[in-house]
């Protein structure tokens, strides 16, 4: 009786394991920065090679950091929920240029309207990646001490701004 | 003709897979650890590739900055221990042993152990 029914058991159980795996997107990565200092960067803006920001550029105020860039297909989605947040003058939008060229990114902008309050130019992905970028658009929020709250990839829809983003601004101004 | 179409199947066709290694070889030691390091990395777009291998943007910068590490004395832990602060343990193509990893690591062995033990009381059992 046992031993006929041990074949069973163990498919379901591999059946139940992998329909777990099944719901999980392997593109999302871990957030390995949550809750830890934004890292130290010395870039220029994308405007101007001579204006250098550094990471004193998100402290001091709670601040929405959206990685973009004019090859992002994915960014031209997102693109009129920034117009739209950007309305809001409250909200500090910082945009990251990645891997992009100056003249690109601005036409690109020019075209569609910029959103943001100043742009950090990365061509070398040397913010980037010790921002754990791995793909464009990502938005990263960061509190009035230069901390990362939280990390969104991919495109940011209305909901996830609506639902996710707002509470979260909220919940860091009243800190 | 037909012979002739089946035998072209079995015609070798030359497949190049050029390696992406680092470009800038100013130092052969610093390049070979570089490259070790590069081999241990994941190349987080395209999932399944070391960034030694993938021609991925991203996997491009990430071997610069590997390089340029090296370059600033950092050894080949620290290296590894920083892209791991930023990427997490997904950026490290084999999964270390740690207490949400036991499972994955010890799996074989208990199935090997199992099979052995079934193995060993079927063959025992009188056909």
């Amino acid at each position: 009786m046992m031993r006929g029914l041990l074949p069973i058991i163990l498919f379901i159980g591999l059946g139940v394991a992998l329909a777990i795996s099944l719901t999980k997107d392997p593109r999302r990565l871990e957030a390995a920065l949550i809750d830890q200092p934004f890292p130290e960067f010395s870039l220029s803006t994308l405007d101007d090679p001579d204006t250098i920001l550094t990471e004193q550029t998100v402290k001091g105020q709670i601040s929405v950091v959206n990685v973009f860039g004019s090859w992002c297909v994915t960014c031209n989605v997102e693109h009129p929920i920034l117009m739209g947040i950007t309305k809001d003058e409250n909200i500090r939008l910082v945009g990251l240029n990645w891997r992009d060229g100056r003249e690109k990114a601005r036409t690109w902008l020019d075209k569609r309207g910029d959103p943001y309050d100043l742009i950090v130019f990365d061509p070398d992905s040397e913010l980037a990646i010790p921002l754990g970028v791995s793909g464009a658009p990502e938005t990263f929020v960061t509190d009035e001490s230069g901390r990362i709250r939280y990390k969104h990839s991919g495109a940011i829809s209305f909901e996830d701004w609506e639902k996710t983003f707002l509470p979260l601004l909220k919940k860091l101004e009243a800190e | 003709m037909r012979t002739f179409l089946i035998l072209l199947f079995f015609w070798p066709m030359p497949t190049f897979a050029q390696l992406a290694g680092p470009t800038v070889s100013a130092d052969p030691v610093l390049e070979d650890r570089a490259r070790e390091i590069a081999q241990s990395l994941r190349c987080v777009v395209c999932q399944n590739q070391s960034i030694d291998e993938s021609d991925a943007p991203l996997a491009q910068d990430m071997r610069k900055l590997v390089y340029s590490r090296l370059q600033d004395g950092d050894s080949n832990e620290d290296v590894i221990n920083f892209m791991r602060d930023k990427y997490g343990d997904y950026v490290l193509l084999k999964p270390p042993v740690q207490s949400n990893t036991y499972i994955l690591w010890v799996m074989p062995f208990l199935l090997l152990l199992g099979g052995l033990i079934w193995f060993l009381r079927a063959g025992r059992r009188p056909s």
